[in-house]
């Protein structure tokens, strides 16, 4: 294998680790909308830094090798229009990210709160910040933006 | 050879198989997750299997019939008598099937702990679906560096 099948390799690897860190996250926020006590909600706090590391791990590998690939490799150029559209796209997707983290960081922090009041029984607020309909909003958005990389990395429109 | 581009009726099928797989390797993330980090809770218990039955299995069927779609579509199963498949096929074809075989055992051992947890026991069944989870995760990253380098 020369460097740039490896290059692709961790490149297509990368996104494995992101798409499956956003896939952890939906599964992390149908969990949540049941939870209405403290130590449920903070219970999920190990899992969200699975899924913190994974994303990290893919967005970063994402782009670096990304970038590399699109200089090395004959016949692409980092001015394509297919891979201009990714770069945008990924650029787009960092504060969704950011905000369904932010969104959700309410409740666990909320959750703490709560814990280090000794109220250990089920609170609505908490239900409520769990719940929240932005976060799921965020969430969405941020997986469509990753969908719309994927199509793009595999019909590479205009190549 | 890279750079080479595909013919455009092989991309749905393609996304397909990709966009499974992804799910595939979420699911068993989300799943291998929860269940490691239950320390016993009962409910993280329940998300960890359901991950797994509810986004990985699906995320494995996407990925098969993507699989055999692009298979067919790119010619493999018209090759010469005599000619084998290329290694990175070969790897990423024996690790999707037998990757599926270990889920399906996965989710069934996991099925009978999680009916046994109404009466405090099957954690230990949980247990081995978490290592089958963990194996099926290592496995899958193999499979994809076979198939996105291509090893000769």
């Amino acid at each position: 294998m020369s460097f740039d099948d490896w290059a692709l390799a961790l490149h297509v690897l990368s996104a494995f680790a992101w798409v499956a860190g956003i896939v952890l996250f939906w599964v992390l926020i149908v969990a949540v909308r049941k939870s209405d006590t403290p130590e449920g909600t903070i219970r999920t706090e190990p899992v969200v830094r699975v899924g913190n590391a994974a994303v990290g791990i893919g967005m970063v590998g994402t782009i670096v090798f990304g970038i590399w690939l699109a200089f090395s490799v004959g016949g692409y150029d980092i001015w394509d229009g297919w891979i201009i559209a990714a770069l945008v796209l990924w650029a787009i997707s960092a504060p969704l990210g950011q905000r369904t983290g932010a969104a959700y960081m309410q409740g666990m922090n909320k959750a703490k709160e709560l814990q280090a009041a000794g109220q250990t029984g089920p609170s609505g607020e908490l239900l409520d910040l769990n719940r929240t309909s932005s976060g799921v909003l965020f969430h969405a958005l941020w997986s469509v933006v990753v969908l719309l990389i994927l199509i793009d990395m595999i019909w590479k429109p205009g190549a | 050879m890279l750079a080479a581009l595909r013919p455009d009726s092989w991309d749905f099928p393609l996304f397909l198989h990709v966009l499974g797989a992804m799910v595939l390797v979420g699911g068993l993330l989300a799943g291998a997750s929860a269940l490691a980090f239950a320390r016993g809770d009962v409910r993280s218990l329940r998300i960890g299997y359901w991950s797994l039955l509810a986004v990985s299995l699906p995320g494995w069927v996407l990925m098969r019939i993507g699989a055999e779609w692009i298979y067919s579509r790119e010619g493999w199963d018209d090759l010469p008598e005599g000619v084998d498949d290329p290694a990175w096929l070969a790897i990423g074809a024996t690790i999707g099937d037998l990757g599926g075989l270990i889920l399906l055992v996965a989710l069934v051992l996991g099925g009978v702990g999680v009916r046994r947890l109404r009466q405090e026991r099957g954690a230990g069944l949980l247990k081995a679906t978490l290592i089958l989870s963990l194996v099926l995760l290592a496995a899958y990253v193999v499979a994809v560096w076979a198939m996105a380098g291509k090893p000769d």
